[in-house]
C-alpha cells in the first residue's frame, strides 16, 4: 500500500527470509527427531530381541515321576546309596509299559536330567521313611527334551540330523499326552552355579561373584576416588603438577579396560599372589578402572557447588576442611553418587579385564566371599555363548536379561538419587 | 599530595587529572571521632600481574559505619576482602603492606585466619544462605566456634540474632523451613543474622542491598544503624544516597587508589577532590 511506512521486517523479501528460516528450522528438527526415532527403534529391537529369546531360559521342563522306593533298590539303612536309575525307569514305565528293550531303557534314562536322578535320591535321603513307599516327584528333564518341548527341535528333519531320535520323541509325546510334562518357572536358575548341563546351569554363582567383586570395587575406588577428587578440587594449590595429574587422570579414564586386566594380572596375581579367579582380584582390577571415572565425576559434582556457599562458610570462620565436610560434600553427594553408580554399572558390565585375571573358569560352587573362586555375570555370558549345546543359547539370553536388569536398576537408582536429593539454586 | 579543590576543566584535561591522582598519604587521613578499629598501611594487591590496590592507607573507626564508594572495578570488594583475608582463597593473589586489627597485623603468621574471620564477619552482595533450615543457618557459626554450651544457649543465640536482624517475627514460626525458600530480602537479613550470631567485632558488607527492593533496603539500613552501637561496620555501596544515609565516614576509590576519605557529610557536601565531586554529582562513574 502506497504511503504505508515501510519496515525492513515487512514485505516480500522479508517474507522470503522468514520462510527460508522456518524451512531450515523444520529440517533441523526433522533430522533430530529422525535420529531419536532410529535410536528408539534400535533400543526396542535390541531389548525386545534379547527378552524374546531369553524368556524361555527362565522356564524349565519338568517330568512327573511316580517313584516307588522299593527295598529291592534302596536300603533303608543307607538310602542315598541306592540304585536310582532302575527306580526312574520303573516310574516311567508306569506311563510307557511297552518300553522294555535295551534301547528303550536308554531312551527313557535320557529323558531325565542328571539333576533328576539327584532329586530322586535327595528325596529319600532326606526322608528315609519313604523306603518302600511311592511318591510323586517332578524332576527336571534333560536339555534335549527341554529343547524338544519348547519347540526348538525341527521334527521334520531326517532322524540322523536331529539330537533326539524318533523313539525318544515318541516317549515324550506319550508323557505329554498323559500330562506328565510341564513347564515351570526356573527358580533354581537364580540360585545355582554353572553346570555342564544347560538345564541345571544357573546364574546365581555369577551374580554372587559380581556382587563380591563390585563390593570390593566400591570399597576401594569410592573412598579413594572421592578423597583424591576433594584434594584436587578443594585443597590443591593451582600448580603445574596438579595439571599434570589432572591430564593423567583423564587419560587413565580412556585407557582400554583390557590394559587394566594386564595390570591386575601383573600386580595382584604375579606380585601379590592373591588367589586366582577370586572376586577380590577382579574387584581390585575394576577399582583401578573405575577410579578415574569416580575422580572425574566427583570433581564435576564439587565444581557444581556454587562458590557462594564456600564463601559464606569461610566468611563465618569455617576452616577449609569444615567447608568441605559440612557444606560442599553434602551438596555434591547426589551427583557424586550418581557418577559412582554409573562407574559401578560400567564395572559390572566389564568382561575383558576379568578374562586376563582368570575369572573365566568353570565354577560350580557359589562363592561365599571375595576370596572364593567365582565368575562374574558378563564372563558367564561369554562362557555360555561359547558353549555348543543348544540349551545354552537361551541361557545366554536369560543371563543377558539378568545383567541388563541389574544395569537398569543401578541407573534407575542413580536417576532417583539425582531427582530426589539434588538441591537447585 | 591531595589534588586541589578547584574543579578541573572539562574533557581531556580532567581525564588527565584523574590519571594523575594519587592514593591518600598517611598524613592526609582525616581526624576521627572514634578510636581506630582497623587500619591499612601501604596495602598493595595484585591478581597475578594485574595490580588492583596501589598502597591504600585507611583508618576504620570503632562503632562507626564507613562506606566505600567508587566506580565499578575500582577495588572496593578487593579491599573489603583484605580486611578478613577472604583473598587467601584465590591462588593468584599477592599482597604487600599491613592490615591491622586493634593494632595487630592480621597477615602475620601468628594470626589464625579462622579466628580472624570470627572477629571480622562478612555479608556478601548476593544473599547466600546455606540450603539448610533457617535455624541451622544462624546456628552454624556458633556451632563451629563452640559458642553455645547447650541447646538452650544455642536457641537463645539464634533468637537474639534473628531479632537483631529484624527477621524474627517473620521466621519464628518456620525455623525448620529451608532458608532458600525465603524472599531475597529475608535471605539477606538471614545472612546478617548468621554473621552477627558469631558476635564479630567488625562486619563487612559488600553491596548488601543491591539485589533488594526499596522496603527491604530500608529495613537493612535501619538495621545497620542499630548495629553500629555494638559493631564496627564497613559497607560497600553503589547507592550514594544509601552511603549518605547510613555512614559516618565515606571513602572514595578509583582504579585501586583511595582518592578521598572523610566524614560522610564533608565528602558529600564539600569534596576536596574534583574526581569525588564528579562522581557524587553523577558526572562520571
Ligand atoms: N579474582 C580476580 N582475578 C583477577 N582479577 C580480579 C579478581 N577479582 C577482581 N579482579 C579485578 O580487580 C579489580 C577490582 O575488582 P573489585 O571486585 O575489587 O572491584 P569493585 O570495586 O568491587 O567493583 P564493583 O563495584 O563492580 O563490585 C577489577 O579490575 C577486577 O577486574
Ligand atoms: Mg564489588
Amino acid at each position: 500500500m502506497a504511503g504505508a511506512p515501510t519496515s525492513l521486517h515487512m514485505g516480500a523479501a522479508a517474507q522470503r527470509r522468514l520462510r527460508r528460516r522456518y524451512a531450515r528450522e523444520f529440517r533441523f528438527k526433522a533430522v533430530s527427531l529422525g535420529a531419536l526415532g532410529l535410536m528408539a527403534l534400535f533400543l526396542v529391537g535390541f531389548i525386545g530381541g534379547i527378552v524374546a529369546k531369553g524368556w524361555s531360559g527362565f522356564v524349565t521342563t519338568e517330568i512327573r515321576l511316580d517313584v516307588t522306593y522299593s527295598e529291592r533298590h534302596v536300603d533303608a539303612g543307607d538310602p542315598a546309596g541306592g540304585g536310582f536309575r532302575p527306580i526312574v525307569v520303573e516310574a516311567l514305565r508306569k506311563v510307557i509299559p511297552e518300553a522294555t528293550e535295551r534301547d528303550d531303557m536308554r531312551a527313557l534314562l535320557g529323558l531325565v536330567s542328571n539333576g533328576g536322578f539327584v532329586a530322586v535320591r535327595d528325596a529319600v535321603a532326606e526322608d528315609p521313611s519313604l523306603v518302600g513307599k511311592a511318591v510323586e516327584i517332578w524332576v527336571p528333564a534333560a536339555s534335549d527334551i527341554d529343547m524338544l518341548v519348547k519347540g526348538h527341535v525341527d521334527r521334520g528333519l531326517p532322524e540322523d540330523r536331529r539330537r533326539t531320535d524318533d523313539r525318544t520323541i515318541g516317549f515324550v509325546d506319550r508323557l505329554e499326552a498323559a500330562g506328565d510334562i510341564r513347564a515351570t518357572f526356573n527358580w533354581d536358575f537364580f540360585t545355582t552355579g554353572d553346570s555342564r548341563e544347560p538345564e541345571l546351569a544357573g546364574i546365581g554363582g555369577a551374580v554372587l561373584g559380581s556382587f563380591w567383586m563390585l563390593l570390593v570395587t566400591f570399597l576401594v575406588s569410592f573412598p579413594t576416588g572421592v578423597a583424591a577428587a576433594v584434594f584436587l578440587e578443594e585443597f590443591a594449590p593451582r600448580k603445574k603438577w596438579v595439571d599434570v595429574i589432572e591430564v593423567n587422570i583423564n587419560n587413565l579414564a580412556a585407557v582400554p579396560s583390557i590394559v587394566f586386566g594386564l595390570l591386575g594380572l601383573a600386580v595382584f596375581l604375579n606380585v601379590m599372589h592373591l588367589p586366582r579367579s577370586a572376586p577380590v582380584v577382579g574387584g581390585l582390577t575394576l577399582a583401578l578402572m573405575t577410579l578415574p571415572t569416580i575422580v572425574i565425576a566427583t570433581r564435576a559434582a564439587l565444581k557444581g557447588v556454587p562458590p557462594s556457599i564456600r564463601e559464606a562458610a569461610l566468611g563465618l570462620g569455617a576452616s577449609p576442611a569444615q567447608v568441605v565436610s559440612h557444606h560442599v560434600l553434602p551438596l555434591a553427594l547426589p551427583r557424586l553418587l550418581t557418577g559412582a553408580i554409573v562407574g559401578m554399572a560400567q564395572a559390572l558390565g566389564e568382561s575383558a579385564p576379568l578374562l586376563m585375571i582368570g575369572m573365566v573358569a568353570f565354577i560350580v560352587d557359589l562363592p561365599s566371599g571375595p576370596m572364593d573362586a567365582a565368575t562374574a555375570l558378563p564372563v558367564q555370558i561369554y562362557l555360555w555363548a561359547d558353549s555348543p549345546e543348544r540349551g545354552f543359547v537361551e541361557k545366554t539370553s536369560a543371563a543377558i536379561v539378568v545383567l541388563l536388569a541389574f544395569l537398569v536398576a543401578m541407573n534407575g537408582v542413580a536417576v532417583y538419587l539425582r531427582q530426589r536429593f539434588e538441591i537447585r539454586w | 599530595m591531595v589534588a586541589t579543590t578547584e574543579a578541573a576543566p572539562a574533557g581531556t584535561a580532567r581525564t588527565a587529572a584523574y590519571e594523575d591522582a594519587v592514593t591518600i598519604a598517611v598524613e592526609d587521613l582525616p581526624k576521627l571521632d572514634a578510636p581506630v578499629k582497623m587500619r591499612t598501611r601501604g596495602l598493595k594487591l595484585w591478581y597475578g600481574d594485574k595490580q588492583a590496590l596501589t598502597g591504600i592507607n585507611l583508618d576504620i573507626p570503632l562503632n562507626r559505619v564507613t562506606a566505600f564508594i567508587g566506580p565499578s572495578g575500582c577495588g572496593k570488594t578487593t579491599l573489603l576482602k583484605c580486611l578478613n583475608r577472604m583473598n587467601d582463597t584465590i591462588d593468584t593473589v599477592r599482597i604487600e603492606g599491613r592490615v591491622g586489627l586493634d593494632g595487630a597485623d592480621i597477615n602475620d603468621r601468628s594470626v589464625d585466619v579462622v579466628q580472624l574471620r570470627a572477629r571480622v564477619g562478612m555479608v556478601f552482595q548476593k544473599p547466600n544462605p546455606f540450603p539448610k533450615s533457617v535455624y541451622d543457618n544462624v546456628a552454624y557459626g556458633p556451632r563451629i566456634h563452640g559458642l553455645a554450651g547447650n541447646r538452650a544457649e544455642l536457641d537463645a543465640i539464634v533468637e537474639r540474632s534473628l531479632r537483631r536482624a529484624g527477621l524474627w517475627d517473620e521466621v519464628s514460626g518456620r525455623l525448620d523451613g529451608v532458608a532458600t525458600g525465603l524472599s531475597g530480602g529475608q535471605q539477606q537479613r538471614l545472612c546478617i543474622a548468621r554473621t552477627i550470631a558469631v558476635s564479630p567485632e567488625v562486619i563487612l558488607m559488600d553491596e548488601p542491598c543491591s539485589a533488594l527492593d526499596p522496603i527491604s533496603t530500608a529495613r537493612i539500613e535501619e538495621l545497620i544503624d542499630e548495629l553500629r552501637e555494638n559493631y564496627t561496620i564497613v559497607i560497600v555501596t553503589h547507592n550514594l544516597q544509601q552511603a549518605a544515609r547510613v555512614s559516618q565516614y565515606t571513602a572514595f576509590f578509583h582504579l585501586g587508589r583511595l582518592i578521598e576519605v572523610d566524614g560522610t557529610a564533608e565528602v558529600f557536601q564539600s569534596p576536596r577532590h574534583a574526581m569525588t565531586e564528579d562522581y557524587i554529582t553523577g558526572r562520571f562513574g
